[in-house]
């Protein structure tokens, strides 16, 4: 049964969209979808583990043989990636009932539910196709799910920021098919693989070069790398709260993903690194990105934008680390796509909890819950210290492994910004704990509850996960590894 | 458009001729150009020509929204269930050969005619849903 | 000569991915900037298309008497990229109906200036 699980992974959310429109009104819709993401969640638990022990997956859809059909290839880099999609999509499943109950009216209610499962198929379709074309499809339809998703928000401001995304975002996966376009002209296939031994022969020509750059701004766009980023803030800020914890901790990090696969597995790094170097630009931006948006999310006065803030900054990080396109700094990178999906899931998570009993992610709304919702913001200053990086969370596992590549490889002015930015993560941070612990609350506004234990149990595994991941590191930094070594394979 | 006869003369003498192309269009698919995608923008266009000429409350009265949105759920569960059934058959996810293990052709037949059929579906089902929620804010 | 004359549907894809996009810059209203999008993505169809051209060669259909026949994979690349394409339009102008409804306007300045709580 294990060779049907790669269609199965995309198949289960896939098939949930309908159901859920289907079932309509009543609260069916919501167990439908639950009962999909576990289950997709528990297909991508067995594919990464057959990956680890028996390696890559190979799967042709209607059996058609690679390069005439559509293949699904899953090597340890995708299945870790589908593993964070799988359990974020579960996890904020889990807390998602209570908090979409009192966000979304009830009449739209099964078609937030099928719009979720549909952006859980284009991200998990994503990153298991083998075939380039298919990854723009599945990017369309993850990307049009989110926009409505956005457009879900119950602000009116909502409705605007799904707009921007929507022209952003088109204009990026419209760069990412003129790219693909141009490689499918140069060789006939779309295949990766088969891309991947085509494209050394025609490297040379102005075709691929113009290729990789259409490439490299549209898939810039879809991850929100600085200064690509405008999007991202006020998308996150305004959704519902469940889709800004979901979008936050899988969406960008998916768009990585494709870039990283392009980079390694189709241009390759003989044709990225060397022939046009393209290091030194993303190395740049990052860095930039890193300090500026740390920065910004410093200044903000929303919670949820203050995050999105410091999410801009943390893809900075992960492209850092591929920029290096060495084992250390690949490993660090990948490593943190992970962890930083974890983190930026569950600190989303307690600020749904905080919105659903407040009713606002205000900074001003956190006055003093330090004490009337004292385990939720136990969990919020976890994964704050996550985000700054502190010894023996996750955050210092990545930060670790992209110092070690940046002293590798000399940068010193690495080195220095990403302590810099760590910093900075500190003030941001601080500012949440100051208002929850240190402010009291005003004494005219009704007394708050602890958040209910729905939201509160995905939230707690989630950041505890982070404390474990951060304190035994052999299972996500060997996986981490063992996809940067595939990766780079016979260049390192 | 009360009081426009001749579009309503025209418009009741063209509705079965197109709804007929469609399900031409989408039938004969496998032999001749056409397929789920062009039959559905088809029959769909059948049911927006209808609202525009007598309304789209009257339109929505032959196609209702709850309708809609079955068929647009179904058409995918139509095409995905294609696939299951090919995997429970021992193939691959839309190897058509294995609906049929004595004549692979005539699966391929069966699947592809299935498959467009559920594309069909959903897709005129997504064009009047579009047609009409655009439509429905001119009435309101 | 010739040969950039040989080059035609690759101009007229350039200038209308230009046309495009350079409405959807600097055009404040939300539906041009849609328009803009539309005509952005018509071009990529276009560039598709071309690409799948043989020179002297017909439609893909099995026939006898057909020896020479475009490239059909590109067409049908593009006719999903056209239905994405029509999927981003319904829902960016469903989005925009609306912003309509509740801003009362569909000029990109003037919902910023209601949003910083300017009266006009």
């Amino acid at each position: 049964m294990i060779a049907e699980h790669p269609v199965i992974q995309v198949l289960i959310p896939l098939l949930g969209a309908p159901l859920c429109v289907l079932a309509a009104r009543g609260v069916f819709a919501y167990w439908v979808a639950l009962a999909c993401s576990l289950a997709s969640l528990f297909v991508a638990t067995r594919l990464l583990t057959s990956v680890m022990a028996t390696g890559p997956i190979v799967y042709e859809l209607g059996g058609w043989a690679a390069p005439w059909g559509i293949e699904y290839r899953i090597g340890p880099l995708n299945s870790f990636v589908l593993l964070l999609v799988a359990l974020l999509g579960a996890l904020v499943m889990l807390a998602a009932k209570k908090s979409v109950d009192s966000e979304i009216p009830r009449e739209r209610r099964h078609f937030f539910y099928a719009a979720m499962m549909l952006c859980q198929t284009g991200l998990l379709g994503i990153t298991i196709t083998g075939d380039a074309f298919n990854v723009f499809v599945f990017l369309e339809i993850a990307a049009l799910s989110s926009y409505i998703l956005i457009a879900m928000g119950h602000q009116r401001r909502a409705l605007y920021a799904s707009y921007q995304y929507l022209i952003m975002g088109t204009i990026g996966s419209t760069f990412i098919l003129i790219s693909i376009g141009l490689l499918y002209q140069m060789t006939g296939t779309l295949n990766m693989a088969d891309l991947a031994a085509r494209l050394p022969a025609v490297g040379d020509t102005r075709t691929v070069l113009i290729s990789f750059a259409f490439f490299m701004v549209g898939v810039s766009l879809k991850m929100a790398l600085f200064p690509l980023h405008m999007w991202l803030p006020n998308a996150y800020t305004y959704a519902p709260s469940a889709v800004s914890a979901f979008l936050a901790a899988t969406a960008t990090k998916v768009a990585v993903y494709v870039m990283i696969r392009f980079l390694f597995s189709i241009y390759g790094p003989a044709f990225a690194f060397e022939k046009i170097d393209v290091s030194q630009i993303l190395g740049a931006l990052a860095l930039v990105g890193i300090v500026l948006m740390s920065a910004a999310a410093i200044f903000q006065t929303n919670v949820k934008r203050l995050l999105a803030y410091s999410s801009v900054a943390q893809i900075g990080y992960i492209v850092l680390g591929i920029s290096f396109a060495n084992v250390n700094g690949l490993t660090g990178g990948i490593v943190h796509l992970f962890n930083h999906g974890l983190m930026k899931g569950g600190l989303f998570l307690t600020v749904a909890a905080v919105v659903y009993r407040v009713g606002s992610s205000d900074l001003n709304a956190f006055r003093g819950l330090g004490r009337s919702m004292p385990i939720t913001m136990f969990l919020f200053v976890l994964g704050g210290l996550g985000m700054i990086g502190v010894p023996l969370t996750v955050g210092f596992i990545s930060k670790w492994y992209l110092i070690l590549a940046a002293i590798e490889t000399g940068h010193w002015l690495a080195v220095a910004l990403v302590l810099l930015s760590s910093l900075l993560a500190v003030i941001y941070v601080w500012r949440v704990v100051e208002f929850a612990y240190f402010q009291p609350r005003d004494r005219s506004s009704d007394p708050v509850g602890e958040a209910p234990l729905s939201m509160l149990v995905p939230t707690a595994i989630l950041v505890l996960a982070t404390i474990v991941f951060g304190v035994s590191t052999e299972w996500t930094v060997g996986v981490a590894r063992a996809a940067a070594v595939f990766l780079l394979g016979g260049h390192s | 458009m009360r009081h426009h006869s001749i579009l309503r003369a025209v418009t009741k003498f063209f509705l079965p001729y197109i709804l007929l192309f469609a399900l031409y269009t989408q039938f004969h698919g496998d032999y001749g150009p056409g397929g789920g995608f062009q039959a559905g923008v088809i029959f769909a266009a059948a049911i927006i020509l209808y609202g525009l000429i007598f309304t789209p409350k009257l339109a929505r009265r032959v196609v209702p929204y709850r309708a809609v949105y079955i068929f647009m759920a179904l058409g995918i569960l139509l095409y995905a269930g294609v696939g299951i059934a090919t995997i429970l058959l021992g193939g691959n996810y839309l190897d058509y050969n294995a609906l049929n293990h004595h004549h692979p052709v005539h699966g391929q037949h069966l699947g592809i005619l299935l498959v467009e059929l559920g594309v069909g579906i959903t897709v005129a089902a997504v064009v009047i849903c579009i047609y009409y929620a655009f439509a429905d804010r001119l009435e309101s | 000569m010739n040969e950039q004359f040989g080059l035609f549907n690759y101009w007229v894809v350039i200038t209308l991915m230009m046309t495009g996009f350079y409405i959807l810059i600097a055009r404040q209203n939300l539906v041009k900037k849609l328009i803009g999008l539309n005509i952005f993505q018509t071009s990529v169809f276009l560039l598709f298309i071309t690409m799948g051209k043989v020179r002297g060669g017909t439609a893909p259909i099995l026939d006898k008497s057909i020896e020479i026949y475009s490239n059909p994979l590109p067409h049908v690349l593009i006719l999903t990229a056209i239905v994405v394409g029509l999927a981003t339009t319904a829902l960016g102008l469903a989005i925009v109906v609306r912003i309509d409804h509740v801003y009362e306007t569909i000029e990109e300045e003037e919902i910023h200036d209601l949003e910083r709580g300017i009266k006009r």
